[in-house]
This record gives structure tokens, C-alpha cells and sequence, in this order.
């Protein structure tokens, strides 16, 4: 019997379950419902994952039709390859984790069950999402994450500014997700189906290389991909996003929903093979966003938005690996990012829930003793992010960063572009780590995490260890550039600059050989940091460009300039109402003279006319 | 036609003169029962004049539309005399001038 159904079922059930019981359910039991059919799940998938491979079989299901319009009849069918058990693992696996830290993370909380019945919704549209065999039923998993984040971002909806956020986030992603609807309307009319395997072969058969037509369909599909997952230029919902609960960011903003656009392109890779100035400017994209989000996070003094830019950044790689066809080494970077970053989230919440909900990194410092299990894991999760030697972000950020390097034409440009990053990153983390855990104390935390904070922290940082030794499945699955014979030296500066970005780092921050202070309390400084500290200003950029004039356009209609025509109608009927309404005084024999007298008129007309 | 024969223009002279009559008390009265009054000289007058004109013709039309006239008559007389009744019991008064209610 094919089980595959079970996996987005058990999430699904349990979300209805706990809306329906319209947040009555005791605790207890809300919690034992949300991680509980995580981790069912995650255990279904642990057994699809065993059969394929031992069998290396593709495993599909199909459910039923969803829609029968003349040729168009996309199913509700799930397609299970290499790539989709690894995007599986990491949503159910970390996942599941994630939601056991929530169980204690939001114990005090009001709304407890109708967190986990966000939570539980997300992970049943994230699984939909990477499980569909049509891009159909791919966008309904897209656009499902896409509520789910809006929920879970205003979720503490009584600050306005939450909701403020949560809006922001949805619109964002709304302009790319428009661009991919486009996107999926052209392929269809064009292909004539949208299930994503025939959809690639009818494409290389009728397709050549470099038409226009797949040029035009994959960059609407980038569109799609570049708003979820936070690169340039639709990347700015990311850190406002940061404004819901941390374990949420942990899920949805860094391990899973934004690492969708990396999904697409790369379930959709041959038709991006097809189109080169696309896939150009995918790894073009991921440098600049990389590089930007990078220098935006040396800056922060917030200890969730440094990880969003980071996660930014590293979506950046990502985005890399792919433009230069290194599509497994993307979906590579995509999992162990996944592990490093989610430890990196749950650490600053386990931060952030014993310090009474501090946020700012500058009134932390000397935490290393007091919290030492969050400390072993924020510096595991930060060696593995900044790709220190034989952590798991080193082995996947090797990978892309060499495959970069021989990537014809541009490559030293794009793997320089890289490597600066990577020193970057290295930066920031270490001024992270330095910073909250080093130094003199500023707060006292009041608690310690128990266990259910503590075992998902154990074990995502072994994860972001050995997670570089990781087999994926993906031989078959997606095409991977190798990177043969280049020269070591290339190889050997790939390794050394996070150590050198480590050492800059702990003279900064913490041997105070080089004095920050005097660097940036400079003009310069001062002004480089605050453009830093404010993303580059692209936010105030979009407010200029777009958010003001459309505000002004609608203030401006508001008065409904159309409607002037009808308005004026209906004015002049009651002004001529007003005037006539005198005329009926109710006497009758004003009436009847009136006749009369109108009767002599005509008559008078009519005499005068006629003779 | 032998015997005596009335000319037309005296009956329509006639005929103007109920009108006018009638026209004028209905401009004039106040009380609801002389205007309903009125309102029959002047439907009688225009009567008058169609059984004239039919004998002046020797047409039967003049009499037939006096028969309807006469029903016509009637027919106002019994919903006239009706609200006559109504707006003697509701406002104690058959002066016209007095109900004027029904005003803008």
C-alpha cells in the first residue's frame, strides 16, 4: 500500500483538529497533537526515504483529478524523487524538533493551541509544496506557507506593528508570487500541462537552448523563487518578519518556506538549463543579495535580525550554487543551512526567553557561563554558518564557492563575490558570539531551558557537525557541476578566510587590539554604519519609489473622482425635488385653477395655431 | 326634419355657460359637496353639447357617449360622496381649505 498520503495527512489532521477545538484544548494534549504528528511525519518519511533507497525508484501517487477543464486537469498527485526526500527530511525532521522547543518555548503563552495550529498548517502546505507532481498543486503548497507565515508573523497581533510586519511580508511575496502565476499560465499555454516531468520533456523537445520563450517563463518563475525566498530585490520582508515568535523563524524563515525559491528552481532545473542569461542572473542575484544582506548584518544590534540578514545571505549561496549549475551543491547548502540556522534561532530564543525577551545583543554579554548549553550550540551553529574547517556549512559552502570559481566567463568575479562573503559572515557571527556570550554581564537570565529547549539544541548541533557528511540521494535527481582541477591555491583561500574572518573578528570585538569604537563613532563611520543598520536604505528606497506615490494616488481616488458624473446626478434630482416639493401645498382648489388656468393656455396655443 | 328647430349654436351656448358655471364653483366653493356638485353641471354641459351635436348630425354617437357620461357621472358620484363621508368623520369639516394635509 503506498503511504505516501500519510505524510502531509498527519500535520493536516492535527491543524484541523486544534482549530476546530477553537483553542479550548488542554494544553497537554495541544501539545502532544503539534509535535506529535510532526513526528509521525517525519517517522513516514523516515520509511519512504528507506524504500527509495533501497529501491531508487521513483514512488508516486495520484489521489484524485483536483480540476477536469478540457485539456487541463491537473491531480492532486504526490512525486517522490531524491530531491523531495531530502526537502521532506529537513521539513519533518527539523521540524519536528523546532516544534518540541516550541512546547516549552510557548507554554505561557494565551494562544498555545492556535500556535501549533499554524505550525501544523505551515508543515502540511510545506510538505504539499515539495510533494506535488504539478506546479498546480506546487503553488497551492506555495501559497499556503505564504499564509502560515502571515499568520505566524502577526501572531502576537495585538502590537500593531506585528500586524504591520506580517502585512508586509505577505505583499512582498505577493509581487513575486504574481510574477509566478504568470509564469505557470505561460508554461501551460505554451506546454499544454503543468505536471513538472512531462512539462520538462515536452519543453527539451520543443525548446532549443537559448529561446526566448524559456527565458521569458523562467525569469517569471524567479520572480516566484526571489520574493520567498528573500533575495534581491524583493528580499526587505525578511528581517521585519523576524516580529513573530523565534522558533517560528527558526521554522519558517530559516530551515523550510524560504528555501522554497531554491526548491523551484532546482525541481524545475532543466527548464533553466534551457535558458542561460536566466540562470546567469540567478547566480548574480545570489552575490550581490549575499554580499548586501552580509554587510547589513555587520551592523545589527539585534540579535534575530543579524540571523535574518544572515539567512538572507545565505540564501544568497544558494541562489549561487544553482545560477552555476551546481544544483546539488545548492540543495546541499540548503539542508545544512537548514540545521546551522534553525540551532542559530532556537540558541537566540533560548537567548531571548531567559533574558525576559531581550533583543538587543549590546545589553547581553558574559553569557558563556551562565547558559552554557545555549552557548556550545550558538558556537557550534555559528563555526558551521561562518564554514569553519569540517563543520557541515564548510563542506557545502566549499562546494558552491569552487564550482563558482569554473563557472564559465564570470567565474572568479562570482566566486570573489563569494568568498568576500564568506569572510563577512564569518565576521558577523563571531561578533555575535563575542559579544552575547563574552564580556561583562549586562542581564542576568531568571531561568535555565529545560529539556524539551535543551534536546532539540543537543541535537541540531550535532546535525550542524556531521551534517556535512551527509549522502544526499541526489545522483540522477539533479545535475551537479564537479569542480576538477582546480588549483589548490583557490582551494586553500576558500578554507582560510572564515579563519581569517574569525581572527579579524576576535581583534574587534573581543581583543580590543583594534579599537571599533573610534572606527565607528568616525563621520564616516557613523554614517556607513547607520546605512548599514538600515539595509542599505532599500526600505526607505521602496517607500519613495512605490509605497508613497501609490498612498498618494489613493488618497487622491479616494474621493472617487469617477463616481463625480453619478454623484452630480444624484444633486441635481434632490436640488429639483427641494424646488417642485413647494408646488404640492395640498389645497385642492389651488389645484383646480391651476388646471384650468394651464387648460386656457393650451387652449390659447392651440386656437393661436391653428388659425 | 319638420317643427321647430333648436339651432346648434344656442345649445352650445348653453352648454359653454353650465360649464362656465360649474367651472367657476368649483374654483369658488369651498365646501367638498358644492364642488362635487359643480363637477356634475360641468360633466353635463359637455353631455349637453354631444347629444346636440349627435341630433345635429343624425348621428347615434352624441347619445351613446352621453350614456357614458352618465355612468361616468355616477361612478364619481358614489367614490366622491364616499370620501365626502370619510373626510366629514376624520376632520369634523367639509371646508377644503382646512384639509390640506396631504402637502410637501
Amino acid at each position: 500500500m503506498n503511504t505516501l498520503w500519510l505524510i502531509p495527512f498527519f500535520p493536516l489532521l492535527s491543524a484541523t483538529a486544534l482549530i476546530l477545538s477553537g483553542g479550548r484544548m488542554p494544553r497537554q494534549l495541544a501539545a502532544l497533537l503539534g509535535a506529535g504528528s510532526v513526528g509521525l511525519a517525519a517517522i513516514s518519511v523516515v520509511m519512504v526515504a528507506r524504500t527509495y533507497l533501497a529501491e531508487g525508484e521513483v514512488q508516486q501517487l495520484t489521489l484524485w483529478t483536483w480540476i477536469a477543464v478540457d485539456n487541463f486537469t491537473p491531480r492532486i498527485a504526490f512525486y517522490v524523487d531524491g530531491l523531495t526526500i531530502v526537502m521532506m527530511s529537513v521539513i519533518t525532521g527539523v521540524g519536528f524538533l523546532i516544534h518540541l522547543y516550541s512546547i516549552e518555548f510557548m507554554w505561557e503563552d494565551e494562544s498555545f493551541c492556535r500556535y501549533f495550529a499554524y505550525m501544523n498548517l505551515f508543515v502540511a502546505a510545506m510538505l504539499l509544496l515539495v510533494m506535488a507532481d504539478n506546479l498546480l498543486l506546487l503553488y497551492l503548497g506555495w501559497e499556503g506557507v505564504g499564509v502560515c507565515s502571515y499568520l505566524l508573523v502577526g501572531f502576537w497581533y495585538r502590537d500593531p506593528l506585528n500586524g504591520k510586519a506580517a502585512r508586509k511580508a505577505f505583499v512582498v511575496t505577493r509581487v513575486g508570487d504574481t510574477a509566478m502565476a504568470l509564469g505557470l499560465l505561460l508554461l501551460f499555454t505554451e506546454l499544454g500541462t503543468l505536471d513538472i516531468q512531462a512539462m520538462m520533456a515536452t519543453a527539451n523537445s520543443t525548446w532549443q537552448v537559448g529561446d526566448t520563450l524559456p527565458i521569458i517563463a523562467t525569469a517569471l518563475l524567479l520572480g516566484g523563487a526571489v520574493g520567498k525566498s528573500a533575495q534581491l530585490p524583493l528580499h526587505t520582508w525578511l528581517p521585519d518578519a523576524m516580529a513573530g515568535p523565534t522558533p517560528v523563524s527558526a521554522l519558517i524563515h530559516a530551515a523550510t518556506m524560504v528555501t522554497a525559491g531554491v526548491y523551484l528552481i532546482a525541481r524545475n532545473y532543466e527548464l533553466f538549463l534551457l535558458a542561460p542569461p536566466t540562470l546567469q542572473a540567478v547566480a548574480w542575484i545570489g552575490v550581490l543579495t549575499l554580499l548586501l544582506a552580509a554587510f547589513t548584518a555587520l551592523a545589527q544590534h539585534d540579535i534575530k535580525r543579524i540571523l535574518a540578514y544572515s539567512t538572507i545571505s545565505q540564501i544568497g549561496y544558494m541562489f549561487l550554487a544553482l545560477g552555476v549549475g551546481a544544483f546539488a551543491s545548492g540543495i546541499f547548502h540548503l539542508m545544512t543551512h537548514a540545521f546551522f540556522k534553525a540551532l542559530l534561532f532556537l540558541a537566540a530564543g533560548a537567548v531571548i526567553h531567559c533574558l525576559h525577551h531581550e533583543h538587543n545583543i549590546f545589553r547581553m554579554g558574559g553569557l558563556r557561563t551562565r547558559l552554557p548549553v545555549v552557548f556550545w550550540s550558538f558556537l557550534i551553529g555559528s563555526a558551521a554558518l561562518a564554514a569553519l574547517p569540517f563543520t557541515s556549512g564548510f563542506y557545502s559552502k566549499d562546494a558552491i564557492l569552487l564550482t563558482a570559481w569554473t563557472a564559465p566567463g564570470n567565474g572568479p568575479w562570482l566566486w570573489a563575490g563569494g568568498l568576500l562573503g564568506a569572510l563577512l559572515t564569518s565576521i558577523y557571527s563571531f561578533r555575535l558570539v563575542f559579544i552575547v556570550f563574552f564580556g561583562a554581564a549586562q542581564t542576568e537570565p531568571d531561568r535555565q531551558p529545560g529539556w524539551k529547549m535543551s534536546g532539540p539544541l543537543i541535537l541540531l548541533c550535532v546535525l550542524s557537525l556531521v551534517g556535512g557528511w551527509f549522502a544526499l540521494p541526489l545522483a540522477g535527481v539533479l545535475p551537479n557541476k564537479g569542480h576538477a582541477g582546480i588549483s589548490h591555491v583557490v582551494e586553500y583561500i576558500s578554507i582560510a578566510t572564515p579563519l581569517l574572518g574569525l581572527v579579524i573578528a576576535y581583534l574587534l570585538f573581543l581583543g580590543k587590539q583594534v579599537s571599533i569604537a573610534s572606527l565607528v563613532a568616525s563621520p564616516s563611520g557613523q554614517a556607513l554604519q547607520n546605512f548599514w543598520l538600515n539595509g542599505w536604505r532599500i526600505d526607505k528606497l521602496y517607500d519613495t519609489l512605490l509605497v508613497r506615490p501609490f498612498k498618494s494616488i489613493t488618497h487622491w481616488w479616494r474621493n472617487e473622482p469617477v463616481d463625480l458624473l453619478y454623484n452630480a446626478m444624484v444633486t441635481i434630482a434632490r436640488w429639483g425635488h427641494g424646488r417642485l416639493v413647494t408646488l404640492q401645498t395640498g389645497e385642492l382648489r389651488w389645484y383646480a385653477t391651476s388646471i384650468v388656468f394651464g387648460l386656457v393656455l393650451l387652449l390659447a396655443i392651440m386656437l393661436r395655431n391653428a388659425s | 326634419m319638420d317643427g321647430l328647430q333648436i339651432p346648434l349654436e344656442h345649445i352650445l351656448v348653453l352648454a359653454a355657460t353650465l360649464f362656465s358655471c360649474g367651472l367657476m364653483g368649483l374654483m369658488l366653493r369651498r365646501n367638498i359637496i358644492f364642488m362635487l356638485m359643480s363637477l356634475e353641471v360641468m360633466l353635463n354641459s359637455a353631455a349637453l353639447a354631444f347629444v346636440a351635436a349627435g341630433a345635429r348630425w343624425g348621428q347615434a354617437d352624441g347619445q351613446i357617449i352621453f350614456l357614458l357620461i352618465l355612468s361616468v357621472a355616477a361612478a364619481e358620484v358614489a367614490v366622491g360622496l364616499g370620501l365626502v363621508l370619510q373626510i366629514q368623520r376624520r376632520f369634523k369639516t367639509l371646508d377644503m381649505d382646512q384639509v390640506n394635509r396631504l402637502r410637501g
